[in-house]
């Protein structure tokens, strides 16, 4: 059993049409997704081995799902050596006990976290509150969204749906002055607030973007500095990690040192990258906890082509490119996961219910897949678990029915036949325009935001048999 | 050679002009195109819906069908894409066929090593590359060259043309409100372009974009580039 | 059973079982252009201020870059001659945070090794480096690199590190944000002003 915010309440349509209806959402949106891909696209320009980049970063993924079970336990070994304590976690509810008691144990009702999906994911911070632990967000995005009492809804910018004058009247409603609405100010206003926070806090919580195998050190990606003084002035550091972000050899991080920050943020490097291996005396936390989570992981790599989602690096490239995901933003989604990562991960870690219409909600454009700096094949996945349904028995009618009359010349000619005629009245209602503007459910759905054409009035084969056979 | 024309079913139904089109083209060229009259749909509805027992059989019999011919042409990216990308995977008997089955500007381009292929349209138009074709097929600029080489052509750029215009098969249907958000971008760039036609190598989208244009009384019309290619 | 065994037992269960290879075709050496260039055009562009000397004219540089200094942070192994210029107060370990968040103080840093390709400046918590905190509460950071140490790329700079296990910083420019409409903007909670010494 997995759980926690992965499991998307309203069915992807209904939830979309809500989001679709906010016109200063959708502006946005394209303004920041717009802005990000044009960055992307210029940066990974720069790379002239970019292509041989992503092959070695998704077959060093593949080979790391192949050999899990035995660099889990190098990790293990490795990470206790250097002096960190290693848990593990079958699900979100676990995690969240296993760190609410470490927490707990330092008798500190106040922590302070590094921005991590996997944190989101397991619903930690529901956790800690419930516990009587309040724990602040350190990251602008994160802060943003916690402040606003929302949700995020990007992986990489928590708050994109935002602008930053909403950024600023939510900061003034949470007694945050910033004496303008442009973005040096309200980062600066999230100093001062911050500041004081980092330098008194006990326990620091994280998550992390790899974590390798041969020497037990962890890594974690940021640009703002709240990571680093998360993860260098507590003396407590609590990481959450999802068993999935393994690396074999602290070599393979060039690869993904490379991939990352470039895919993501549009960077050459981000601004910060930390490491760090156990205790380290003098320097940094003396008591370090590393929780290793599976919460669905384990299920999403027994499937042959789902488990390449497990490659991901949690870049976001992908929702930066995605159309779907730009019209409609990461809420829709219902899941941390957004995007077309989320379609095909969210489902995966935990199946069922509304997560069922995740994999419908995309047009199979392909952009994401092009965008993927570990190749993970998203349409294919889509495509995959589509196979699992729902099917709504009338559309399972119709698709069987045409499969019956299409693989089989006479029935076909002779659907086109019927098709033609049918469509022969309607021709002569539409008159000269040529084209239908209503037409009756299931087709109701096409005509609902565009007009239809109708058959012509002599098929191809028709022509053919007309024109060619005689 | 031996070239065979993959017309697809929605052609076949709603677009048989794209069909007339091919031929007129090839023929121009001196080729003889032969229509084999067991096609029928390539199976890409079903496979890209969940349905891929149901596909099966369609894939079947476009491998019989079109086996034995040393080129099989069709006017459709993502009905080609379908045969490329998918039916090395769901029918292990396919390579012959699949590697022989060209969308029509990459059989123009590539094997016949034409660009220019006489035709004349006096007016203004602008192309959108459709997903398949750009991302899957890679087609890159093939069909564009093929349209700059017709007389009297005048070739539009079309802003955010790499971006989908929102069709996907079902997804217009099961997620018709965020269709017809990503259709209304589309149709507004291709409006601004001033373009009297916006071409593309899909009647599928061509359709979605053509409905959205005539929804909202725009003056640009949807057209497959091979009836362009086919005009004199 | 305990959540560790059950963990593995599900991995050991689920995991492919064929071997996967992994190519290692993309650039293990990257040169070419002039690194040096290259590194201070990086950091130039990320924000940071650069300066290019002699080993002679090391120490007036340091001393110009900290004229507005309140105090100077410097690292036990910090080499003497670095602040020969420098006539404000000197703070050395040990050090508490307070000290480090006064206003005005500025650390003053060696690196491990500099990726020109990237324009990052690797720490590695050397003698000339101290360790993580000295370079993260202060706001004004300034950083000597030598031109041996400047490297390509990212795999040649990972391969010179002595000890990967040691704490690592990688810095590229001064803190900053991409979290307010996707813009990058300079300046949140680690060093706002990043200068490096390039030292010829």
């Amino acid at each position: 059993m997995s759980g926690g915010n992965i499991v998307a309440r309203l069915p992807f349509p209904v939830a979309a049409r809500k989001e679709l209806g906010d016109a200063q959402l959708r502006a946005n949106l394209r303004n920041a997704t717009h802005t990000i891909r044009d960055k992307r696209l210029r940066m990974v320009g720069e790379v002239p081995d970019w292509e041989e980049l992503r092959r070695s970063g998704a077959a060093i993924k593949d080979d790391v799902l192949s050999r899990l079970p035995e660099l889990l336990t190098q990790f293990e070994a490795a990470a206790t050596a250097a002096g960190a304590t290693v848990h593990w976690a079958r699900d979100a509810a676990e995690a969240c006990a296993v760190v609410t008691a470490l927490v707990r144990d330092t008798g500190t009702a106040e922590v302070v976290k590094v921005k991590s999906m996997v944190t989101q994911e397991i619903g930690l911070n529901d956790s800690l509150e419930a516990a009587g632990i309040a724990a602040v967000e350190t990251d602008l995005a994160e802060l943003i969204v916690q402040l606003a009492g929302d949700t995020p809804s990007h992986i990489l910018v928590p708050a994109i749906h935002y602008n930053r004058s909403q950024i600023r009247d939510i900061f003034h409603r949470n007694g945050l002055s910033a004496l303008t609405d442009d973005p040096p100010a309200l980062a600066e206003a999230a100093r001062r607030h911050l500041r004081a926070k980092f330098l008194s806090a006990r326990v620091g919580i994280s998550g992390a973007n790899f974590a390798v195998a041969e020497s037990g050190t962890l890594v974690v990606v940021e640009s703002e500095g709240n990571g680093r003084m998360c993860l260098t002035l507590p003396e407590t550091l609590i990481s959450v990690v999802g068993i999935e972000k393994i690396l074999p050899t602290f070599r393979d991080l060039e690869v993904f040192l490379q991939l990352l920050p470039r895919s993501s943020t549009g960077e050459r490097m981000n601004p910060y990258t930390s490491l760090w291996t156990g205790v380290t005396p003098g320097d940094g936390p003396q008591t370090v906890h590393i929780v290793l989570v599976d919460n669905g992981r384990t299920e999403t790599l027994a499937d042959d082509v789902g488990r390449q989602a497990l490659r991901c690096i949690r870049c976001s490239a992908c929702l930066n490119v995605c159309p779907v995901y730009e019209r409609v933003g990461g809420h829709a989604y219902g899941s941390v996961y957004p995007g077309p990562i989320g379609a095909i991960l969210s489902p995966q870690l935990s199946g069922g219910g509304a997560n069922r219409t995740l994999p419908y909600a995309s047009t199979l454009c392909g952009a994401c897949y092009d965008a993927c700096p570990v190749r993970i094949n998203i349409p294919e996945v889509l495509v995959h678990l589509r196979q699992t349904g729902p099917h709504p028995p009338a559309e399972r009618a119709a698709m069987r029915a045409l499969s019956w009359i299409m693989r089989d010349r006479r029935r076909y000619a002779a659907a086109l036949r019927a098709a033609r005629r049918g469509a022969a009245p309607i021709r002569w209602a539409t008159g000269r325009r040529g084209a239908v503007r209503h037409l009756p459910w299931p087709l109701s759905k096409w005509t609902s935001t565009r007009d239809a054409p109708l058959p012509a009035k002599q098929t191809f084969r028709e022509w053919w048999a007309h024109e060619r056979t005689r | 050679m031996k070239v065979a024309l993959f017309v697809t079913c929605v052609n076949d139904l709603v677009f048989p002009g794209t069909g007339r089109a091919v031929v007129e083209v090839l023929e121009r060229l001196g080729h003889t195109v032969e229509f084999p009259v067991e096609q029928g749909c390539c199976g890409q509805m079903h496979a890209n819906s969940g349905y891929r027992e149901e596909a099966l059989p369609l894939v079947a019999n476009f491998v019989k069908t079109f086996d034995g011919y040393d080129a099989v042409v069709g006017p459709s990216g993502s009905c080609v894409a379908m045969v490329r990308d998918w039916y090395p995977k769901l029918a292990p008997d396919s390579g012959e066929v699949v590697a022989r089955t060209y969308e029509l500007s990459e059989f123009l381009v590539d094997v016949l090593g034409v660009t220019d292929v006489g035709a004349t349209f006096p007016h203004r138009v602008t192309y959108h590359p459709t997903c398949h074709g750009l991302r899957m097929l890679r087609l890159g600029d093939r069909p564009r060259r093929l349209l700059e080489s017709v007389r009297g052509l005048e070739l539009l750029d079309l802003p955010g043309a790499e971006e989908c215009c929102g069709f996907g098969g079902t997804f217009a249907m099961k997620n018709a409100g965020v269709s017809g958000a990503m259709l209304a971008d589309k149709c507004r760039s291709i409006v601004d372009t001033g373009a009297e036609y916006v071409a593309a190598v899909d009647n599928s989208c061509l359709a979605h974009i053509g409905g959205g244009l005539s929804r909202a009384g725009g003056p640009a019309k949807p057209i497959h580039y091979a009836e362009i290619l086919a005009a004199s | 059973m305990s959540a560790r065994d059950e963990v593995l037992r599900r991995v050991r269960t689920a995991r492919p079982s064929a071997p996967v290879t992994v190519p290692r075709d993309y650039r293990a050496v990257d040169e070419g252009d002039d690194l040096v260039e290259l590194l201070v055009d990086r950091l130039v562009d990320y924000k940071a201020t650069v300066r290019r000397c002699g080993p002679h004219e090391l120490a007036g540089a340091i001393g110009e870059l900290l004229s507005d200094a309140s105090a100077a942070v410097v690292p036990p192994g910090a080499p003497p001659e670095w602040l020969e210029a420098y006539q404000g107060r000197v703070l050395r370990e040990p050090l508490a945070v307070a000290d480090l968040d006064a206003p005005g103080v500025a650390v003053l840093t060696g690196c491990a090794v500099a990726v020109a390709r990237t324009g990052t400046l690797i720490l590695d918590a050397g003698p000339d480096q101290g360790r993580r905190a000295l370079t993260l509460v202060p706001d004004h950071h300034i950083c000597v690199v030598h031109t041996g140490q400047i490297v390509g790329g990212v795999p040649e700079a990972l391969a010179r590190l002595a000890d990967p296990t040691r704490p690592l910083t990688l810095v590229s420019g001064p803190s900053a944000t991409s979290d307010i409409e996707l813009n990058r903007v300079e300046g949140v909670h680690g060093p706002r002003r990043l200068d490096v010494v390039v030292v010829d």
